[in-house]
């Protein structure tokens, strides 16, 4: 579904190049979910954004269901089936929610069914619908409603940025749960996630350990999994929790 | 009533959402003459006899009930000045729908200069909205120089619509209010220039009551090569309330000068001025484009959110 040949993404910093990526090979199929995990500083969003077409590589090129899409945009790269959801999500002045999921459904959706992906992330759907995507939302709630919208794609692939930061207990127990069911839904669609959570790896059928910029180690979760409990690259849920300072 | 033409129709339907004749009080202005009038039980239109323009009276204690007072300019080169003045009687409680399209195919310019006066009883409460729209493919210029006075007494309630999106090329709009104990102001403004189009909003709002308050909101969009000038005043006279925050997207080579100006002339005077003037962020820009959106197409719903 998606390859990675020997890509890499440098960035000019003080008058050198410093090398964000170097010479990723990796390849996603059809019907996975695969977890991408590493210390801080690794390249994860890096990755994640080349991916969505955000930035470009530097070098190597990426292949989408057998399609070069190294030179496409991100809107072209979205209308071929690949969905993105921020790190941290954008606000708007004056574009509600259900705008922004029916714009990510594609199509003339009612309320009825936009709140339906509310629902799958937690929120009381009546409550959220008709609210601004603005600062009177907190960061919790702005996570939720980024991964409806992507949820709202239906995309073949779709890539989650850490999608847990910023979200309670609770909701991550059910986020766990959303890629769980996606991944269920059908045999086509992929999911990539940028996580280090435990709970989230444990959901995995592939785990890739990115490393200063290149690939430390990708293969069956049932065999990289037990190398990377306790490390920075598996961290628990509590610890997660502890290290914001919120228990 | 006389018979409108395809562009008057579509003008009034721009600035009065009016696709047929409005229910309830209305008077349809059309290049200069009253084009339909019609008073209700409770609301009297009558026509000014020394200068142009209306006097409208609200019997005390009006409920749900609403004046439609559009105008349309369709011939180049008319310029009119029109003095409006609305007596709201106590207690009452009704909608007023304004505003003014031009259509301009000629070379002469084209104006429409509204001076407005409320002047709204004890408890009085009113929804004014008030359009701007300019058409047409002449050089002429499309003209409003719309005047607002604004009087309230006790506890009455004054909440402004002012929307001009499309299609006017000059504009100086002056609002005055004066607000007694207890009364409240909220003003709404939309405005998004294009082209070489020149608008200035001005604002002085006297909180002279003890517990008044306004709030003055204004989101704009500078396109092209237009140019705006948002300057709104607030004076506490005593101990009251206002705000004001002028937030705008600036583009291509727009540019807009905000002024904030608050004064305190009581100890219990709270005022606040909020403004903030930036391009389109990129962030915004990119998350419609991974939802499928085109550059463009995620700037027009990012420009349509922001003015809704």
């Amino acid at each position: 579904m998606l390859e990675l040949k020997n890509v890499s993404y440098n960035v000019d910093e003080d008058g050198g190049e410093i090398e964000i990526i170097r010479n990723v090979d990796l390849e996603i199929g059809s019907g996975k979910l695969v977890v991408v995990t590493g210390p801080n500083g690794g390249g994860k969003s890096t990755l994640a954004k080349l991916i969505a077409g955000i930035i470009k590589p530097t070098e190597g090129r990426i292949y989408f269901n057998g399609e070069d899409i190294t030179d496409a945009g991100i809107t072209e790269r979205a209308q071929k089936g690949i969905a993105f959801a921020f790190q941290q999500p954008v606000r708007f002045k004056g574009i509600r929610v259900y705008d922004l999921i029916r714009i990510a459904s594609g199509k003339r959706i009612n309320t009825a069914e936009a709140c339906t992906y509310l629902s799958k992330v937690g929120l009381c759907a009546r409550d959220y619908i008709n609210r601004e995507i603005n600062s009177s939302l907190s960061g919790g709630e702005l996570k939720r409603i980024e991964i409806a919208t992507v949820l709202a794609r239906n995309a073949v692939l779709s890539v989650f940025d850490e999608p847990e930061a910023g979200i309670d207990l609770w909701s991550f127990t059910n986020l766990v749960d959303v890629f769980r069911k996606i991944r269920e839904s059908s045999e086509e669609r992929s999911i990539l996630i940028i996580s280090h959570q435990e709970r989230i790896l444990e959901t995995a059928d592939e785990i890739v350990v990115l490393r200063d910029g290149g690939i430390g180690a990708f293969g069956r979760r049932e065999d990289i999994l037990p190398g990377l409990i306790g490390t920075s690259s598996a961290v628990s849920a509590c610890s997660r929790l502890a290290s914001e300072g919120r228990i | 009533m006389v018979k409108l033409d395809e562009i008057q129709k579509r003008l009034m339907a721009e600035v009065a959402d009016l696709h047929k004749v409005p229910e309830g009080a209305y008077n349809l202005r059309v290049n200069g003459e009253s084009a339909g009038r019609q008073s209700s039980e409770n609301i009297e239109i009558v026509s000014k006899t020394d200068v142009s323009g209306l006097e409208i009276h609200i019997k005390p204690g009006t409920k749900n009930e609403s004046v439609h007072i559009p105008v349309v300019l369709t011939q180049s080169g008319m310029k009119e000045t029109v003095y409006n003045d609305f007596f709201i009687g106590e207690d009452s409680d009704v909608l007023i729908v304004a505003g003014c399209g031009i259509d301009n195919c000629g070379e002469q310019d084209s104006e429409h200069d509204g001076i407005h006066r409320f002047f709204v009883g004890k408890n009085a409460r009113i929804k004014y909205v008030e359009k701007h729209y300019g058409s047409g493919t002449g050089r002429g210029k499309r003209i409003l120089n719309p005047g607002t006075e604004v009087y309230q007494e006790e506890g009455s309630t004054v909440e402004m619509e002012m929307v001009q999106i499309k299609g006017v090329d000059d504009t100086v709009r002056t609002t005055t209010a004066e607000l007694k104990e207890g009364a409240k102001l909220t003003v709404r403004e939309r405005l998004m220039t294009h082209g070489s189009q020149n608008a200035v909003s001005t604002y002085v709002i006297s909180l002279n009551g003890n517990g008044s308050s306004a709030d003055v909101v204004s989101r704009s969009v500078a396109r092209d090569d237009s140019y705006q000038k948002f300057d709104a005043r607030i004076i506490g006279n005593a101990p009251s309330h206002g705000h004001t925050e002028c937030d705008s997207i600036i583009m291509d080579r727009g540019r807009i000068l905000a002024v904030p100006g608050l004064e305190a002339n009581d100890l219990d005077a709270e005022l606040v001025h909020e403004a903030a003037i930036g391009k389109i962020a990129g962030d915004q820009l990119i998350k419609l484009m991974t939802l499928g959106l085109s550059e463009q197409e995620a700037e027009e719903q990012i420009i349509n959110g922001f003015l809704r």
